[in-house]
């Protein structure tokens, strides 16, 4: 047994015991708070979910669904910290290759079925099964699981997959490489398990209402595509005792400005915040208007490759860009969400991330104005010859107010002729992928809650390097982070690495900004990648 | 009729035929695909999900599936985006909420646009003329996405009398802000064009005939007058009840109905070739049928027609 299964048993047991009075009152039988009567939690989702089927989901927000539908192995608490899920916890062995988990007997689907190792190895098979076309595929290969990336290739059989049933209640998997974060993995909806019997009786319609069968905290009651889905609690749910939200209602309200009314006009418990209109909000009702960190940061990649400009060869050119960029005036007059300004890739946010020194972030902006001028001068441009650069985003109010606002940042300090070009998110996709611009909007949000997730991008074989930035010694560093005990000291070289070769200009990391009603309690606002269950959540007597 | 109405349906199928194919050359045309995303996919991935929807096969063949699949399945194929659904499921579920507040719409917005512009026509020049004329003015000027959200704003926001979006099965309190946003500038031209076009017929010799033969003024606007000037009525009208049930965009995301206004759009942009295509096509079977429809009654309303 390691220490994180101890933990999580020690966690386990020592929940058990609070909870044991049973919850026949309308009290929360933990913290003694009143509970309301009408546990009904409405909340408003950007877009109709891509699907409720956790090898083919792709989407934040239908994610979320999946997660309350359906359990995996691990779970997320409200910090972000790994506990039991239908696991009850695991082993590994010395060299972290072999992960043995435990899988607690009582874990049932909403048919009455029991949850066995089996229904994860189907789950995990169909994942990287060519013939499943999950677009999530490549991440049961991230998670260096045996065989997957030739199952995915169609070169190899999908059940020679490196996870398998050693008896009902013990999931054994096997992996390519030492990963000391595998356990983390299995909170993402791609590793739930599903219900081999219903897949194969309703083929891609086994995730309708009157079909889906699912092993979560809550079942799928109705489901009217653009307009809402509604989901019940799941009386098999190993854990129903302790669930106390009855009915989640996510309705879809494409836009921002909408939602708002509607939140204020009593019909959502819980909408976004439209860019801009925190400062407003939380004046006017601040108990209600929240802003925490999350994980996800916003940069300008330079165009490194050979079809990028010139001038952006010049590293002096690409830092006195970046020291020009008033980060202040984008987050705290144009985003106003309580944004952190960014001056590292990473956001400081992530776990285990400690924000190395990097020289621009202890600097005035008179002084980074000042250096940026110099730097500007030395590699030749000036007012005989400014620098001419274009930049692209894709249509955005936001980005567009920001690209503006940086764009003319650099006019009136460095002089720069900058053009922006607006496109249609596809297009602007192509373009950036294709290395057909000079200047491109990115953002990114962890997939998982480590460093890696982010600086990954930066080494020259990743598919999501759009600058083509190359780097021989950060991509041995990030190879050496993969099965390194200590990686802070790598992830501080990289970080400088980025900082002194600026292939990027980072803006700000993301804030999650929320209009939350008080009534609403538990959400998981220290959860950085806002992976929520409903299950946590509970309503308050007014 | 019915040899000018079968001709009419015969000559509809090469028209749909060259609908689809420009379609289908147009969003393939488009830059990017239904699975380009913000993190692109590992090579292996996307071809297995290219070979899972047919799009790794040449396009006369893709073009060639989706036309016979059509034909003889009268299957329009999956969706791209909503894995779990296809298409004859997305405008089973879409087009008849479109088709409800269209309809409605399309109700109010020609009974109340016929009467305002009749009455404004008969007392031609009093303060009821000038009535009419103003609120068809305003109206005009309040197109749907202005409308929306001060409906909203004053009756679920201010008032808390109406809910600010959702459908619910078309229960009737969540229908009639969607209406009312949408029927106000229709409404609103029609009055326009049954005001003048009822004001050039009532200053007709005919017209001026029958009055001087002693016919009451009732029989004169209704049996006379009334009919022929409908004709630029009814033209107007035909595209425009069309437009009303295939569903206004704006409609659709502001009030959340999950109506097809919104997946076509949204198809468009997120390159769902087969959903496009797909209510594409019923748009264009749609526009041809009331295209006819309108020619018929065009026939009944004026005798001097002839098929």
């Amino acid at each position: 047994m390691t220490k994180y299964t101890k933990i999580i048993l020690a966690g386990l047991f020592s929940s058990t015991m609070l909870v044991a009075p049973a919850l026949a009152s309308n009290v929360h039988p933990v913290t003694g708070e009143a509970l309301a009567h009408d546990q009904t939690f409405t909340y408003r989702m950007l877009d109709e979910a891509s699907s409720f089927d956790p090898q083919i989901v792709e989407d934040v927000d239908g994610s979320a669904i999946v997660r309350d539908l359906f359990e995996g192995l691990m779970n997320e608490d409200e910090d972000g910290n790994l506990v039991a899920g239908v696991a009850t916890g695991y082993t590994t062995n010395e060299a972290k290759t072999v992960y043995t988990f435990t899988l607690r007997p009582d874990a049932k689907w909403s048919n009455g079925d029991t949850v066995t190792a089996g229904d994860f190895v189907y789950a995990w098979r169909r994942a990287v099964d060519p013939e499943t076309a999950s677009p999530y595929a490549w991440y049961m290969e991230l998670m260096s699981l045996e065989n997957a990336g030739d199952i995915v290739a169609g070169n190899a059989a999908a059940d020679t997959l490196g996870v398998s049933a050693i008896n009902d209640t013990t999931l054994e998997v096997r992996l390519t490489a030492a990963l000391p974060y595998f356990a983390q993995m299995t909170t993402h909806a791609t590793t739930f398990p599903s219900p081999q019997n219903v897949v194969e009786e309703f083929g891609s319609e086994w995730t309708r209402p009157e079909n889906i069968v699912g092993n979560g905290a809550y079942k799928l009651a109705e489901h009217l595509p653009g307009e809402r889905s509604v989901r019940v609690r799941n009386d098999m749910y190993w854990n129903n005792d302790e669930t106390i939200l009855d009915t989640v209602v996510a309705l879809v309200i494409n836009d921002e400005n909408t939602a708002l009314t509607r939140y204020l006009s009593g019909e959502l418990d819980r909408t976004d915040i439209p860019a801009g209109q925190y400062p407003r909000l939380v004046k006017e009702y601040p108990e209600e208007a929240l802003s925490f960190p999350r994980l996800c940061n916003y940069y300008y990649t330079f165009n490194l490759s050979d079809s990028g400009p010139e001038a952006f060869k010049d590293v002096r050119v690409r830092r006195a860009l970046s020291l020009a960029v008033d980060r202040k005036i984008i987050t705290e007059n144009i985003l106003a969400g309580g944004q952190p300004q960014a001056f590292t890739f990473t956001p400081e946010a992530t776990a285990g991330f400690t924000v190395p020194e990097v020289e621009m972030a202890s600097m005035s902006q008179a002084e980074r104005d000042a250096a940026a001028k110099e730097l500007l001068a030395e590699a030749g441009y000036g007012a005989d010859n400014p620098l001419e650069l274009n930049l692209i985003y894709n249509t955005s109010e936001a980005h567009k107010k920001i690209a503006v606002a940086v764009t003319q940042m650099w006019k009136q300090k460095l002089g720069v002729k900058a053009t922006l070009g607006n496109m249609e998110w596809k297009t602007f996709l192509n373009e950036r992928g294709q290395q057909n611009f000079e200047l491109a909007r990115g953002a990114w949000c962890g997939d998982y809650n480590e460093a890696s997730t982010f600086l990954d991008l930066m080494m020259s074989k990743s598919g999501y390097n759009d600058g083509k930035f190359n780097n021989a010694r950060l991509d041995e560093l990030m190879a050496m982070a993969k099965t390194a005990d200590d990686t802070t000291p790598i992830y501080t070289e990289v970080e400088q690495i980025i900082a002194s070769e600026v292939p990027i200009i980072p803006v700000y990391h993301y804030a999650g900004v929320y209009m939350m009603d008080t009534d609403l309690a538990n959400w998981p606002v220290s959860n950085v990648q806002q992976n929520w269950y409903s299950r946590n959540l509970y309503k308050l007597a007014e | 009729m019915l040899n000018y109405s079968i001709r009419r349906v015969l000559s509809a199928i090469p028209t749909l035929l060259v609908l689809v194919i420009a379609s289908f050359l147009m969003i393939k045309a488009a830059p990017g695909g239904p699975f380009t995303s913000e993190r692109p996919l590992p090579p292996q991935v996307l071809a297995n999900i290219e070979a899972r929807y047919g799009l790794d096969q040449p396009e006369w063949k893709q073009l060639w599936d989706y036309v016979t699949g059509i034909l003889f399945n009268f299957d329009f194929g999956p969706s791209f985006k909503f894995k779990d659904r296809d298409v004859n499921d997305i405008i089973a579920q879409g087009f008849p909420v479109t088709l409800t507040y269209g309809t409605l719409s399309f109700l109010v917005a020609s009974t109340v646009g016929i009467a305002l512009g009749v009455a404004a026509a008969i007392r031609h020049n009093t303060w009821l003329d000038y009535l009419a004329v103003g609120i068809s003015f305003a109206a005009q000027a309040l197109p749907n996405f202005v409308m929306a959200p001060l409906l909203v704003l004053i009756f679920t926001y201010k008032l808390g009398w109406l809910p600010g979006g959702g459908w619910y099965g078309g229960q009737w309190q969540y229908l009639i802000l969607p209406v009312a946003a949408l029927s106000t500038s229709y409404m609103a031209t029609i009055a326009r064009i049954t005001r003048s076009s009822m004001l050039e017929v009532l200053h007709s010799n005919y017209i001026r005939t029958a009055a001087a033969k002693g016919l009451p003024a009732r029989s004169i606007i209704w049996r006379h007058a009334f009919k022929p000037a409908m004709m630029p009525v009814v033209s107007y009208l035909g595209p425009v009840f069309v437009y009303m049930i295939t569903g206004s965009v704006f409609v659709d995301i502001y009030f959340s109905t999950g109506g097809l206004g919104r997946a076509y759009v949204n198809s468009a942009l997120s390159r769902d070739y087969a959903v496009l295509l797909g209510v594409t096509v019923l748009y264009g079977v749609l526009t041809i049928a009331f295209n006819l429809i309108t020619d018929l009654i065009y026939g009944w309303l004026d005798p001097k027609i002839r098929y």
